[in-house]
């Protein structure tokens, strides 16, 4: 039997299912005795939550808080100006994925370095590279790489090939960051939260979990007592979730469940975790945008493999100067969960997709980008 | 750091294209036809209608069609749309020093083809070859004029009550050019929709349907359509989110790479919006070109200028003019 395309998603949208899981949490969610903040953490969820409006089918007393899950938002002002800074060489190209030429930074975005003759282009699969590079022997190829655990192991493959096909041209400039430990870092200041905004319980991503497995999330429910649910991202992935959640938290247990069962396990693909290693090794720490400095939170290629990294081999004209973000952006807040989008004075009026002054405005999976195009209606 | 270059959201049909066209173009050109933005403007007291379009796709054939079929349906559908029948074409052709002449020819019929259609002729023209890499192998600009013989469609006509109606599953063009450019391996019967359209405006018309708006769905897909209308009528047009008609290939192709179907490009697809007694006759005759032809929509006054989406689970979205490059979603 062949699967269609249309089974992997045609279910998962069904009215009849969504409308009961909404009767389902209405009716249990009188059983909270406060209300509570849910936090899904992936830009993914912040997307199908947005998109199919399931904000609209919460009871009161159950809310989204929404998370720093978003690989092209937390990247800070001063890589977009390092990733410029490369796009802009002789004999360079420059390759992304997708929404990351779009991000501005000090001097505009990858988009602006292009209009300005700068060779930047984007790929679907990292792999699309060896044939750019193949096809350009002359000039230095160069993979901004980013992404959370999710596109990592795509990455190292690509080195991998680069290696095994003694290709000469390709170098990476490395963006790979984790989940767990910014989590980390949220619970951690979760005592000063304003109460609107507490993370009574976390959506884990998934797709990250696919490849790293759910257990990561196993300090969430032992030691913070927050019930995390791993998520698919269709609609009714996200409401089954919220449902598990609200049970769990009505029942007083605190465990990390997994929901998204059609693609997650416990342990994760453990090739792939492979693959990083083989790679990789923990950077001593990362700095987000609007978290700041987080420690043990992102990859760096290992030593022996300093040759094929762009960041060293470039270092003499990377900038260095730190950059701030607009005064008035507030992506930052709302990358922790403190402030949603029309909380802020420039969403949708200076800030807008065609004009974004902060990354959150960027990316599909932002919540700034989202809340603008399907507007948060009530 | 805005505006200092032009970039290819420009050019993609939505907020970026109106702004451009808006404060460079119409400022310097507005006059009171030009302003109305049409898809072909009403000239001699709207007893002629006259339009212009350029081509350039890549690549140049693709699948249900090529450069050139896609350059006579263009215009000749411009006309169309506004209740023209199609008479006389200009062709302006911008070559590629080094051009295959076996292409050239292959190209040319199949806007012959295209031409029999519409019972149109091409009556005068221009050649250019530039040196190589001076354009991209081919450009092709049509102008062409037709006669009204339908009066009074407008963008901006709409009212509380009346119907939307498409002409059939949209977005095919722009997956098909999509996954063309981006080589990707899809294993499919996908044609882009690509077709002259005035015989089918032909048989509304004859049918007496009172057409109040019409316009084809290209650059920005029905998402830009939907949006101008409601702009210009300063309405509400609120779609029922399941009655939009997408086939299973180009939904599949939004789903991989991230894509909304209501954001890609048609060449053949049409929206049309009629008073609400006349919605299912008008459905009767789009259904005799192609069965996918649906309702998608009324128009109200809720949120004035805005298109909301109504899912079949009870919430509701705007649906916003489509802007940026198209770009596919990480992970």
């Amino acid at each position: 039997m062949s699967i269609e395309l249309k089974d992997l998603y045609d279910d998962f949208r069904d009215a009849k299912v969504i409308k009961a899981y909404a009767k389902q949490i209405a009716i249990d969610a009188k059983e909270l005795n406060r209300p509570i903040g849910i936090m899904e953490v992936c830009g993914g969820h912040t997307h199908t939550i947005m998109k199919y409006g399931l904000p609209q089918l919460m009871p009161a007393n159950i809310h989204f808080v929404h998370g720093p899950g978003c690989p092209v938002c937390i990247m800070p002002k001063e890589r977009i100006d390092h990733a410029y800074t490369l796009a802009m060489q002789e004999n360079v190209i420059l390759i992304t994925l997708g929404d990351m030429i779009k991000v501005p930074g000090s001097n505009g975005s990858l988009q602006d370095a292009r209009a300005k003759g700068a060779d930047v282009r984007f790929v679907y699969s990292p792999m699309d590279v060896l044939e750019i590079a193949k096809m350009n022997p002359t000039k230095k190829v160069i993979f901004f790489a980013i992404g959370f655990e999710t596109t990592t192991p795509m990455t190292a493959a690509l080195l991998e090939s680069v290696i095994t096909q003694k290709i000469d041209n390709v170098l990476f400039y490395i963006n790979h960051v984790t989940v767990p430990e910014v989590m980390t870092v949220l619970m951690a200041d979760e005592e000063n939260r304003p109460v609107e905004n507490k993370i009574d319980a976390f959506l884990g991503p998934s797709h990250v979990s696919v490849i790293a497995g759910s257990d990561i999330y196993e300090p969430f429910a032992s030691v913070y007592k927050r019930p995390v649910v791993v998520s698919g991202f269709e609609p009714v992935d996200v409401m089954q979730s919220i449902h598990m959640i609200l049970r769990q938290m009505i029942e007083g247990r605190s465990e990390v469940e997994i929901q998204y069962s059609r693609a997650v396990d416990k342990k994760g693909n453990g090739k792939a975790q492979a693959l990083i290693r083989t790679y990789f090794e923990k950077a001593p720490f990362f700095s987000w945008r609007g978290l700041g400095k987080v420690a043990n939170s992102s990859w760096k290629l290992k030593e022996e493999f300093s040759s094929y990294d762009a960041e060293k081999i470039y270092k003499d004209i990377l900038p260095t100067k730190e950059c701030q973000d607009h005064k008035l952006c507030r992506c930052g807040d709302i990358l922790k969960g403190l402030a949603t989008p029309p909380e802020c004075t420039i969403f949708g009026t200076l800030c807008k997709p065609n004009n974004p002054i902060g990354s959150c405005m960027v990316s599909s999976e932002g919540a700034c980008a989202a809340y603008y195009r399907y507007g948060n209606m009530k | 750091m805005k505006n200092t270059t032009i970039t290819l959201a420009h050019g993609n049909g939505g907020s970026e294209s109106k702004e451009l066209v808006e404060s460079l173009f119409y400022s310097a050109f507005g006059n009171s036809i030009l302003n109305n933005s049409e898809d072909a403007a009403l000239i001699e007291n709207g007893k002629l209608a006259f339009t212009t379009d350029s081509f350039t796709v890549s690549p140049l054939s693709f699948s249900g069609g090529d450069i050139g079929k896609l350059a006579i349906c263009g215009t000749c559908n411009d006309l169309a749309m506004m209740g023209a029948k199609p008479k006389y074409l200009s062709i302006a052709f911008m070559i590629e020093e080094g051009f295959s002449f076996d292409e050239l020819k292959n190209i040319i019929k199949s806007m012959r083809d295209e031409l029999e259609k519409n019972d149109v002729i091409v009556v005068c023209g221009d050649t250019k070859v530039v040196p190589k890499g001076n354009v991209d192998k081919l450009f092709i600009n049509t102008t062409g004029i037709g006669e009204v013989y339908y009066n009074g469609i407008s963008a901006s006509h709409l009212k509380e009550g009346m119907s939307i109606l498409v002409s059939r599953d949209i977005g095919s063009h722009g997956a098909v050019i999509f996954a063309a450019r981006e080589g990707m391996a899809l294993s499919s019967e996908l044609k882009s929709d690509c077709a002259s359209l005035y015989p089918q405006v032909k048989s509304l018309v004859d049918a007496s349907i009172s057409i109040v708006a019409m316009r084809d769905a290209t650059r920005g897909g029905l998402a830009a359509v939907l949006n101008e209308w409601a702009s210009s009528s300063g309405v509400t047009i609120e779609i029922n989110e399941a009655s939009i008609p997408i086939c299973e290939e180009v939904q599949g192709i939004c789903e991989l790479l991230g894509f909304e179907a209501t954001a890609l490009a048609n060449e053949g697809t049409y929206v049309i919006a009629v008073p609400v007694e006349e919605a299912e006759k008008t459905l009767e005759i789009l259904r005799q070109t192609n069965q996918s032809a649906a309702i998608i929509g009324t128009v109200n006054n809720s949120y004035k200028g805005k298109v909301v989406l109504r899912s079949s689970w009870g919430t509701q979205r705007f649906l916003e003019l489509p802007t940026g490059e198209l770009l596919p979603r990480i992970c």
